[in-house]
């Protein structure tokens, strides 16, 4: 009987990227596992376990798998070729590694490996494959930064090899720290550990709402034979984090209730193998459900989550200016409607991790994050520990979109270490990752806005209650950012907006990309609509005449005398959107099943805080021997801040960008950049690193005595300095030093002017505002209600691009992630736990996108720069509604646009044809 | 823990005979139900029986052997009467699921969305079954009976499904979705179709996933549509009013049950008319 058998003892054997490898494991475990952690293949990235996103796509005797699907044992004898082995070994590999790097095709870089090795796949079969080989090649990876554009070109473009530019502002160059992420050498919040340091994992609560009581946890330790058990007991300092002074409400573990399902209540540790086995539903804990509310309007029913916020409103927000009541009422047109949108999910493909260590009587932290320094400030609140004693060092980060601002993982591992004195770990389950982190904030919107017979905007009147879920976290931010932007980027003589966020039984609401401004573009944009049709005016032109220009007062009453650039990103449109009319014209003349629409939306976004200080630090110094380094501590989650940051500290100096090398970010090595949120890394640490190059730049240029013009030459323990009357060398070991590191140092820091808002929400709540507008092509299915993206134009003012390539990979990451917020994304707590039943767009879901870069300046950003990252999705969702509405005449007002409610929509008014007529 | 590699398929069935254990081939659906654990069970991996693998033809059948991948489906040199198979194929999740998942274990997986099943119900597809007793063959139509549940008895293993060879037999498959890949399905059509030389419907068999807890042939329709011309104008007017029972489907995250049915009618209709035209 031919029989094979396999035990652990035997262990597996097979090619590992081109060298015979024996693991040591059980032949049943994942493969990816299998490979991370005993074959320290870290490039094998493990994003969902269940083969939904494929990041850990390997090739196993040539075709690509997910090695999370694959058993061990399975590849015994096999050929398995990861990310990491096809770029050193293949050349193929090589080949697309660059192709990868030329086109920025690597974000953040956590489904680099998956794509990479999926496209590697193809190349060996098709060496020119079509677009559309590649969608398919590629349709089982899911990245979530990159809109899938670059990673098309990159791989359409493998077999070129061409020189890709290197320079300072305005050079569409390469990321800087991009090579670790297309070699498979990047590392993220998971694969920092030491070998054998101890896993964590965390007990959750499965109720909505419950009471709970702890049993015997000493004898479930001993029973168990893991390390620690940790509890709220166990917390030394204050159980309770936050984001936003005043409303820190979160435990770290729940005490005796639990306010949502997946909240903490206790965590194990102990050697992996141990904790990945145990059963946690066997831990000593028994819940006691309450009655729970899980939507704004069941909130008031329940007993209140916190003391101090009746009736569950966790605060309010407002902004009024001149009267809109009478205006509405005389207004010619008067457009309204209600308007929904569900919790969103920010799904990234890397889940939480962090791994802690304590270094006597310090503890550090390292962690996927986008706010090292607040990070550490709450972790030194819930430890007990001075702030000092606790160091944050970020990892690379697989995407946050900002739910990695909050702690998650951290104070877990940081407080295991503590008391335990050695390194623990954790990384989240994806179904942990969706049930327990923060989502965009379901938002329940009624809006009127009232236009003259001229088609000039009179007033306009806002209402948005948004359910911040069971703790605050930025809902406060949503809540008063809501009102400031809920015009829209056009004049609003007359206006008010009012803004709730409700507590409910759900994981907390909090900060995602554009901070309640993409639900309320979904309000008052296809308002925009309603008022151009009724008035007979094309709804570009309409959108143009009252766009707001410099010297016109916002909502605010904030003025801005340049800068304020939606008229140019509308004018930008104008042959676009005249086309592609033309063209909807010329094909829904023909008939058929399938109707042709064009849409459009405006969006604009404050960039930095609301009112508030938030100031960056730059530090950058020059050692004795000549090196410049720079200590940047902007955390780039795929964004891009590493290389913006760098180039423009390299204009300021005046030396080329490869002569820079960066530190950090560390909490211990470079000072505060604050948070990456809110579109402020490029205009706020930018103008620091701006300051800072032109800091350093004068010191020098004074110990020259040479003239602004000079250009400097970093050599060997030099500086050669030259200008028109000659050249100077400063020779570096010769300097009195300014501290241990550097002969030369500077530390600059920004802080954007802005001015707090009166009781009416009247003032300057940010130095600057980014502006879009946006054009959706599409066509839609009338007997089954699908929706076919044919093609999106971006025009975004930027004020200027630092790296236009960047830019482009910017807006086209969030167009697709505004193509899921309307087409097909809601997280319905405890029931879409996972990225099969939670949809974000795939390769397929993307169609071409032209980004059209408008450089009108800025007042205060570096070069004329303004932020970017929230704007590019808050148009796109409402120009996705707005082009299905010229297609068929249906109006989806609750989101997300499935199948099933365009359908709907379309069946409930009586003639579409007749409407189409009409508009 | 006992992982297992049999060659052939009496070691797999003696394996079977001896212990309870789990059986394992792509790993595509096996993983995703540990939900990220590792299982302590016993493992029987299938992959390595040759004879359970790969496509054949003989007898007037066609065999698609138990462990034979969608990638070995979708890109073999099949007749026509397949291609709603090899449609179906190129749809199953991605490359990479398409590269592992088997034949078998879509069928033994028993979703309601699995994707093989409407196109080979509508080629009235047999499972062919082997265990302590021999060898046994069922319709697909007996082999599933519902949500995760098949008629497979303790000590068997699905060897291969098996499906009548239809010279003249054209088919087409149609899955909707909310997205482009990676695709649970909220409906799938089958439709596999005869058509005389006047153009009308001889003979037809329909199929529907993601409908009801199984997939579903459709006999209301299959008898409406006989006999009506393959044109646009009579199919969409004899599928008007047509009973689309025993459809039931359900509300969930990816749809609400009376869409699905709108859009089934409409899908089958459209499919209808892809596989007569393949046929001209």
């Amino acid at each position: 009987m031919a029989l094979t058998e396999f035990d652990e003892l035997q262990g597996v054997t097979f090619q590992l990227n081109g060298h015979a490898v024996r693991i040591d494991g059980p032949p049943a475990e994942r493969l990816s596992y299998a490979l991370r952690e005993r074959a320290h293949a870290k490039d094998v990235k493990v994003g969902c376990d269940a083969g939904d996103c494929g990041a850990c796509t390997v090739l196993i005797d040539g075709n690509p798998v997910c090695a999370c699907t694959t058993a061990l044992g399975q590849v015994d004898g096999a050929t398995v070729e990861t990310q990491a082995g096809l770029v050193a070994n293949d050349e193929t590999g090589k080949a697309l590694a660059a192709a990868f790097q030329r086109h920025q095709a690597a974000q953040c870089g956590i489904c680099t490996p998956g794509m990479m090795v999926s496209a590697i796949g193809l190349l060996r079969r098709q060496q020119t494959p079509t677009e559309e080989a590649v969608k398919d090649a590629l349709g089982g990876v899911l990245c979530r930064c990159t809109g899938y554009r670059k990673i098309i070109d990159a791989v359409l473009d493998a077999g070129n090899s061409v020189e890709a530019p290197v320079g300072g502002v305005g050079t569409p160059m390469a990321r800087v720290d991009g090579l670790p992420k297309v070699t498979g050498t990047e590392k993220f919040g998971d694969d920092v550990a030491p070998a054998d340091t101890l896993t964590l994992r965390v007990v959750r609560s499965p109720y909505h709402h419950a009471t709970f009581e702890l049993g015997d946890i000493e004898a479930y330790r001993a029973n168990t034979g893991v390390d620690l058990v940790l509890t709220a007991r166990d917390v030394p300092g204050t159980n309770c984090f936050g984001v936003i002074p005043g409303f820190e409400d979160q435990p770290m573990f729940a005490e005796t209730e639990t306010r949502f399902k997946g909240e903490a209540v206790a965590a194990i540790v102990g050697p992996a193998d141990l904790v990945n086995g145990l059963d946690l539903t066997a831990f000593p804990v028994k819940f006691t459900p309450l009655s729970h509310a899980l939507v704004p309007e069941e909130a008031a029913g329940i007993a209140d989550l916190h003391e101090g916020r009746a009736q569950n409103v966790m605060c309010r927000g407002f902004v009024k200016r001149g009267d809109p009541g009478p205006a509405l009422a005389t207004a010619a047109v008067v457009a309204e409607g209600s308007f929904s949108t569900g919790f969103i999910e920010h799904g990234y493909i890397e889940p939480e991790a962090a791994f802690a260590r304590r270094t006597g009587d310090r503890i550090e932290v390292h962690c996927c994050t986008q706010a090292p320094v607040m990070n550490k400030e709450g972790l030194a609140i819930l430890l007990g520990l001075p702030p000092n004693a606790v160091r944050v060092i970020p990892t690379a980060v697989g995407g946050g979109f900002g739910s990695k601002l909050d702690l998650t993982a951290q104070p877990f591992v940081a407080l295991a270490a503590w008391l335990l004195d050695r390194p623990v770990r954790v990384t989240y389950s994806r179904s942990e990752s969706i049930a327990t982190s923060t989502k965009r904030h379901p938002s329940e919107i009624t809006m009127r806005v009232g236009a003259d017979a001229d088609g000039n905007i009179v007033a306009a009147e806002f209402d948005g209650v948004f359910n911040t879920g069971a703790y605050a976290s930025w809902g406060p931010t949503v809540a008063n950012r809501v009102p400031i932007h809920a015009s829209g980027p056009y004049k609003t003589p007359n206006y008010v907006a009012r803004s709730a966020g409700i507590h409910t039984n759900t994981a907390p609401s909090g900060a995602f990309r554009g901070f309640g401004v993409p639900q309320s573009a979904l309000a008052q944009e296809p308002l925009y609509d309603d008022l151009a049709n009724a008035l007979g005016i094309d709804r570009l032109e309409f959108r143009r005449k009252n766009a707001l220009r410099n010297g016109d007062p916002t909502v605010t009453g904030q003025v801005f005398e340049t800068g304020m650039g939606i008229g140019d990103c509308l004018d930008a449109l104008k042959t676009h959107w005249d086309r592609a009319l033309a063209e909807a014209n010329e094909v829904n003349a023909k008939g058929g099943p399938r109707r042709r629409g064009v849409g459009i939306a405006g969006g604009w976004y404050g960039c930095g805080n609301t009112s508030m200080s938030n100031p960056s630090t730059i530090r950058a110094g020059v050692t004795a021997a000549g090196e410049v380094v720079l200590h940047q501590g902007a955390t780039d989650i795929g964004q891009g801040s590493n290389t913006v940051i760098t180039q423009i500290f390299a204009t300021a100096l005046g030396v080329p960008v490869p002569q820079i090398r960066i530190v950090g970010p560390d909490t211990d090595l470079t000072p505060d950049a604050g948070k990456t949120s809110a579109s402020r890394q490029t205009f706020i640490t930018g103008n620091a690193a701006r300051l800072c190059g032109e800091a350093l730049r004068a010191r020098i240029l004074r110990l020259a005595n040479v003239s602004d013009a000079a250009e400097l030459e970093f050599g060997t323990g030099e500086i050669r300095v030259s200008d028109a009357a000659g050249e100077r060398r400063i020779s570096l070991p010769m300097l009195e030093p300014d501290n241990g590191d550097y002969v030369l140092e500077a530390v600059e820091s920004y802080d954007p002017p802005t001015l707090p808002l009166d009781e009416n929400g009247q003032g300057s709540p940010y130095a600057v505002f980014g502006t879009t507008a946006q054009m959706v092509e599409l066509e839609v299915d009338l007997a089954l209600g699908t929706v076919n993206l044919l093609k999106i134009t971006a025009a975004h003012d930027l004020g200027k691009a630092i790296n236009p390539l960047l830019v482009e990979g910017q807006v086209q990451g969030g167009v697709a992630q505004g193509i899921g917020l309307a087409l097909m994304e809601e997280f319905l707590p405890g029931r879409t736990e996972n990225l099969h039943d939670y949809l974000i767009p795939t390769i397929g879901d993307v169609p071409p996108i032209e980004t059209l870069i408008l450089e009108t300046g800025d007042e205060h950003g570096p070069y004329g720069a303004k932020g970017l990252g929230e704007h590019c999705l808050i148009p796109t969702a409402p120009a996705i509604l707005n082009a299905i509405k010229d297609a068929c005449g249906a109006r989806v007002s609750h989101l997300p646009a499935t199948p099933d409610k365009v359908l709907a929509a379309i069946r409930s008014q009586t003639a579409p044809d007749k409407v189409k007529a009409d508009t | 823990m006992q992982f297992h590699r049999p060659e052939t398929l009496e070691a797999a069935l003696h394996l079977l005979s001896e212990e309870p254990v789990r059986l394992l081939a792509g790993g595509t659906d096996f993983f995703p139900a540990l939900a990220g654990k590792t299982t302590a069970e016993p493992v029987v991996d299938l992959c390595r029986i040759k004879s359970l693998n790969g496509i054949s033809r003989s007898d007037g059948a066609w065999r698609f052997g138990a462990t034979t991948s969608w990638s070995d489906i979708r890109d073999a040199d099949l007749p026509a009467q397949f291609l709603a198979l090899q449609q179906a194929a190129r749809e199953v999740g991605s490359i990479q699921i398409q590269n592992a998942g088997t034949i078998a274990g879509n069928l033994c997986n028993a979703s309601p969305a699995a994707d093989g099943v409407p196109p080979l119900l509508a080629l009235d597809a047999d499972v062919e079954i082997a265990g302590p007793a021999g060898v046994r063959r069922v319709p697909l139509e007996r082999f599933i009976t519902g949500v995760r549940r098949t008629v497979l008895q303790p000590g068997e293993i699905v060897t291969a499904v098996l499906v009548p060879e239809k010279t003249g037999t054209h088919s087409a498959f149609l899955k909707l979705g909310a997205r482009r890949y990676l695709v649970i399905s909220i409906a799938m059509v089958a439709v596999a179709l005869d058509c005389a030389d006047d153009g009308k419907i001889s003979e037809i068999s329909v199929a529907v996933g993601s409908c009801s807890q199984v997939a579903r042939r459709l006999p209301s329709v299959e008898a409406a549509l006989a006999g009506t011309p393959a044109e646009p104008t009579e199919v969409k007017a004899c599928l008007k009013d047509v009973d689309l029972a025993p459809l039931a489907p359900i509300d969930d995250v990816r749809a609400p049950a009376d869409y699905r049915l709108i859009a089934v009618r409409e899908l089958i209709g459209r499919a209808v008319l892809m596989a007569a035209q393949e046929g001209r």
